[in-house]
């Protein structure tokens, strides 16, 4: 079982006792003295006005739902880029149409003003 | 018990549950987070038979792009981030007894075919990656699958694109 | 001397065989050296957070023609440890109706995240953490947890701002991925590899700094905007917006996402010198052992960082508007006609020497169109907003 993936299965768990070791220290030094005015939510001084929740704004998703394709294309670019160098010339072109493709569709959301932060 | 059998086995557990808990949970958001739970999971089953990649991919594409889509649909369109329905409903007994019975179903079906009641054969030692991208770029192998990707996501992307410009101008 | 060449293996095999003359098994002692190993490596990349805070101080304070921390210890060196003392001591106030256990979990995957990346940080050849084969993937799938932990947050916090403030990083984390994977899929064409060892050795004959410096320039710009540094801090920008998602946290826990993004850029200055100026390398110096090239990349790594902090402390904020439209229209383009180009020089002019000048003059070549792109496109738009608007132009 020597693969590499044990020993970041292991960074992870080391990774996250550490900061929980952190937060476990302060636990036990810090005073813990809670009351009303403390724990008010904080809205730059003044007393919050309404529920905490955000109007609804497109662009967010828009902004993640571009990123997710172009994502989905550089996981797909990977193993392309990883073995171009020992391949025949035709598998850059390949991989040029591929990213032209994705090229087209980002210019046509741009065009259709999808990309703006209004 | 090998080592390996016992992490599948904590590994298992942990996805079914957090599936459960995706789909008992009373607050919206929380089953996206447990959802993030499943796909690390998996992630790390994938890591258990030596596909890396596959792995990486899975945290990269499921959970740094699906995932956090999700938490913002959910964030964005609750009004209130508290739901007050019931998360078991009446027919507990009865989805019960189908579910076992369908696994019954599944059971009896593959137990007789080869590629389930085998030994796997050996893993690869090392992770493919370079085989893999010879093999999305030959012409004779997965080429044309390669390309149609990229228009599938082309298509994608202006579905998404004419989508919300409707969304935008009502 | 032989500990000289290779000190990991020949520790490694000294505790190995104490281990197994006890009676334990061979598997079983491996795993524990590697747990004893990896935590006394974590803690080095935290003591190496505390001497980063006291470096930022100082460098800011140069910067801004003052001196910075000088009263504890020579040089204010003792300040981060005052820091420490304070953070850990100040009240741990959770605000009413937010959710508790993301509240708590958000900081500890946020570090995490960093010190997941240092498992792949080459110091030296024979001196990396994990030596995946994947490892590139890796860095951008470290980075994806760090963004859930700022989703996580800013909506545990119940807090409006602070909600509003994690969804504009994560839209800006999550726009300025694109370029860097971008660029570092050029690397990866150029080195053949994805991983880390393979990408130092494939920069033998010279650093990719020269193969491709338009790429590096890019690599640079997303590195400072996935870290969320200035000029691409709005959104913990105090003036703005409070202090964006961390607004209500207090105490230790704002101190990890303070350090978590000291390291960060620490690390991500280290991934600078890797990818593109050769790692441990330098003039045939890193012959002498594994541990003088050790010195040598973390030496590279603060350069690095001090750019990123000179890059911080020189240049204002920028709007998220025109954040947004420089990444999609023109970062993203420009990343991937790089790629394309130097893919295809790169596989034309595969083994030949004219590689590295048709490369070089390649990058120049798409850098100049673009400035010439850019210029006219601004002249375009000055003249349509000369004609439409019918206030005559003051003449001198």
């Amino acid at each position: 079982m020597q693969s590499p993936w044990i020993y970041v299965g292991i960074f992870v768990l080391v990774g996250m006792l550490i900061p929980i070791a952190a937060i476990v220290i302060a636990r036990f030094l810090a005073p813990r003295k809670p009351n009303a005015i403390k724990q008010s939510t904080y809205e730059c001084g003044i007393e919050t006005v309404g529920d905490s929740w955000i109007q609804f704004k497109a662009q967010y998703y828009i902004f993640a739902l571009v990123f997710l394709i172009f994502d989905v294309e550089t996981v797909f670019l990977f193993p392309w880029a990883v073995s171009l160098n020992k391949l025949p010339l035709f598998a850059v072109f390949e991989g040029i149409i591929f990213i032209l493709i994705l090229l087209a569709g980002l210019i046509y959301a741009w065009k259709k003003d999808m990309l703006e932060w209004v | 018990m090998t080592t390996m059998q016992v992490l599948f086995l904590i590994f298992a557990a942990i996805i079914l549950g957090s599936a459960f808990k995706v789909v008992t949970t009373k607050k919206m958001i929380h089953a996206a987070f447990w959802l993030i739970v499943v796909l690390f999971g998996v992630a790390a089953l994938y890591a258990m038979l030596n596909a890396g990649f596959m792995a990486m991919v899975q945290v990269v594409v499921y959970v740094g792009a699906i995932a956090i889509l999700f938490i913002f649909a959910v964030m964005l369109t609750r009004k209130e981030l508290l739901d007050k329905g019931p998360a078991l409903n009446d027919n507990k007994s009865i989805a019960a007894v189908l579910s076992l019975l369908s696994f019954g179903g599944l059971y009896m079906l593959l137990r007789n075919w080869s590629g389930f009641m085998n030994m796997a054969p050996a893993l690869p030692e090392t992770d493919m990656v370079e085989e893999l991208g010879t093999a999305l770029v030959t012409p004779d192998m997965y080429l044309l699958p390669f390309e149609i990707a990229s228009v599938l996501l082309l298509a994608a992307l202006i579905g998404a694109v004419y989508v919300a410009n409707e969304a935008r101008s009502e | 001397m032989e500990f000289w060449n290779d000190p990991i293996t020949t520790i490694f095999n000294s505790l190995l065989k104490s281990f197994t003359s006890g009676g334990m098994s061979e598997g079983l002692a491996t795993v524990l050296i590697y747990l004893i190993g990896i935590l006394l490596f974590v803690t080095f990349a935290m003591v190496l957070d505390i001497f980063l805070v006291w470096i930022e101080r100082k460098v800011v304070a140069r910067f801004q023609d003052r001196l910075g921390p000088n009263r504890l210890g020579p040089f204010g060196i003792f300040q981060p440890f005052a820091d420490i003392v304070k953070l850990l001591i100040k009240e741990d106030i959770t605000p009413v109706g937010a959710d508790v256990i993301m509240f708590n979990l958000a900081p500890i995957f946020s570090m995490m995240s960093v010190l997941l990346l240092w498992a792949i940080m080459p110091f030296a050849p024979k001196m990396v953490g994990v030596d995946l084969n994947v490892a590139m993937l890796y860095l951008v799938a470290a980075g994806s947890i760090g963004t859930l932990s700022v989703i996580m947050a800013g909506w545990a916090s119940n807090n409006k701002y602070a909600t509003m403030g994690a969804f504009r990083t994560v839209a800006q984390m999550v726009s300025y991925e694109i370029p860097m994977v971008a660029a570092i899929l050029v690397i990866t064409v150029l080195s053949g590899t994805m991983g880390v060892v393979g990408i130092v050795e494939a920069q033998e004959f010279l650093p990719f700094i020269f193969y491709a410096p338009l790429t590096a320039i890019i690599f640079l710009i997303s590195a400072i905007a996935e870290l969320g540094r200035s000029p691409f801090d709005l959104n913990e920008a105090e003036s703005e917006i409070v202090a964006g998602f961390h607004t209500e946290y207090t105490g230790m826990k704002f101190g990890l996402f303070y350090a978590g993004e000291l390291l960060h850029s620490f690390t991500f200055g280290g991934f600078i010198a890797l990818l593109f100026f050769g790692g441990h390398r330098f003039f045939g110096l890193e012959n002498l052992g594994p541990i003088v090239g050790a010195l040598i990349f973390i030496g590279k790594a603060l350069f690095f960082y001090w750019v990123i902090m000179w890059v911080k402390y020189t240049v204002p904020r920028i709007r998220i508007d025109h954040m947004l439209a420089f990444n999609w229209k023109f970062l993203t383009p420009l990343a991937f006609i790089l790629l394309m180009v130097t893919a295809l020089v790169g596989r034309l002019l595969l083994d030949s020497v004219w590689l590295v000048p048709a490369l070089f003059l390649s990058n120049v070549f798409v850098g100049w169109m673009t400035v010439l792109y850019l210029k006219s496109h601004e002249r375009k738009t000055r003249e349509a907003e000369d004609a439409k608007s019918a206030v005559p132009v003051a003449q001198h």
